[in-house]
């Protein structure tokens, strides 16, 4: 088991880092707010930047193999449920729920 | 000393709006809730899972309240557990997180006011702040209704990372998948997200291609290249729609 302080420190690291990178491009990209080309990628960043993480946390997806069925039904129950009731707290519920029974259940690794 | 005064920015959107009308941190609660409800299965895993790699439980809430970066904090568990240098956890939080560098594009910083404001605000920018605020509903937003949203938002991923590290021991052996969670937010994030745009396909379009592209072309750097391809993909097609007129 790693000791105190170090398992401290890689927690300080990370937060230093990470501030810096949400921090330290305001100012570098401030001058540049009132151009058109901002405010067109400002509307259409955010639809795309969250379709990029779907992906990304379905990334290591094994589509070849019969699992593969567990995250793509929790997927589809949770595209369903939110464009049925767009509730944000039902859908995320939802598609967990039937991901962990689906997957503690049906398809053990 | 950067993240002395992390920590400490991270206690003031408590008391900085104070002196303004309750209902700014009435309705941020509300905007929170439906989002931030999300994260609590995920923080519970992540803290379970902090417990279930050796680690203590307070080692949990630490990263989650100071750290603040979910995605991360789940990779940033093996790195501990192996004793990664210091240096290879500062490149792998670079690498997991430098797609934060495109929220300073949108993310309304310039209405949250005050230095102390203004550090908590970038402090506390995760994904699920950055599509709450930079969202079309989020315009009217004041100052401090942002920073109370992130706050509230900070504090369900500290609670549930330390209720999750404290209960570890109670998940039931063989229960796994707890972490579709944060897929199922950021699918309901993009939907919603996509509402905005009122049937814009390409951009939805242009993303799904950046993400699919990158994860073959360079599956380790996925995030970085995706989110390039993509602001890349929308800067071509602005400039060819910008011109068009003046072609006409």
């Amino acid at each position: 088991m790693p000791d105190t302080t170090y398992a401290i420190a890689t927690v300080l690291v990370a937060a230093a880092v990470t501030w810096a990178l949400r921090a330290l491009p305001f100012a570098a990209l401030a001058p540049l707010r009132a151009s058109s080309t901002v405010q067109y990628l400002s509307t259409r960043m955010p639809a795309g930047i969250m379709i990029i993480l779907v992906v990304y946390c379905l990334h290591d997806l094994p589509v070849t193999e019969v699992r593969a069925v567990a995250p793509l039904v929790a997927l589809a129950v949770t595209v369903g449920l939110h464009l049925w009731r767009r509730n944000a707290l039902l859908s995320i519920l939802g598609g967990t729920t039937v991901h962990v029974l689906l997957t503690s259940t049906v398809f053990t690794a | 000393m950067p993240i002395r005064s992390a920590a400490a920015a991270s206690l003031l959107p408590a008391a900085d709006p104070v002196g303004r009308p309750p209902s700014d941190a009435r309705t941020a609660f509300r905007d929170s809730l439906s989002v931030g409800m999300g994260f609590v299965p995920l923080g519970l895993a992540f803290g379970a899972l902090v417990v279930q790699s050796g680690l203590d439980w307070w080692w949990a809430s630490l990263s989650a309240a100071v750290a603040f970066g979910g995605s991360f904090e789940f990779l940033l568990i093996g790195l501990v557990v192996a004793v990664a240098p210091l240096a290879s956890v500062a490149v792998a939080a670079f690498l997991v997180n430098v797609r934060h560098v495109f929220y300073a594009l949108s993310f309304p910083l310039h209405r949250v006011t005050g230095r102390l404001g203004k550090a908590y605000g970038t402090f506390a920018l995760c994904d699920e702040a950055y599509a709450l605020a930079s969202a079309e509903q989020a315009r009217s937003w004041t100052g401090p209704r942002i920073l109370w949203t992130q706050f509230f938002l900070h504090a369900y991923w500290a609670g549930s990372a330390t209720a999750g590290a404290l209960l570890g021991s109670l998940i039931p052996e063989g229960a796994t998948g707890l972490d579709f969670a944060l897929t199922a937010l950021f699918t309901v994030l993009a939907l919603d997200a996509l509402r905005d745009l009122r049937g814009d396909l390409p951009t939805p379009l242009l993303a799904l291609l950046s993400a699919l592209a990158a994860r073959v072309v360079l599956p380790g750097q996925m995030l970085l290249v995706a989110f390039a391809l993509f602001t890349a993909g929308l800067l071509a097609r602005h400039s060819m729609t910008a011109r068009r007129p003046s072609r006409a």
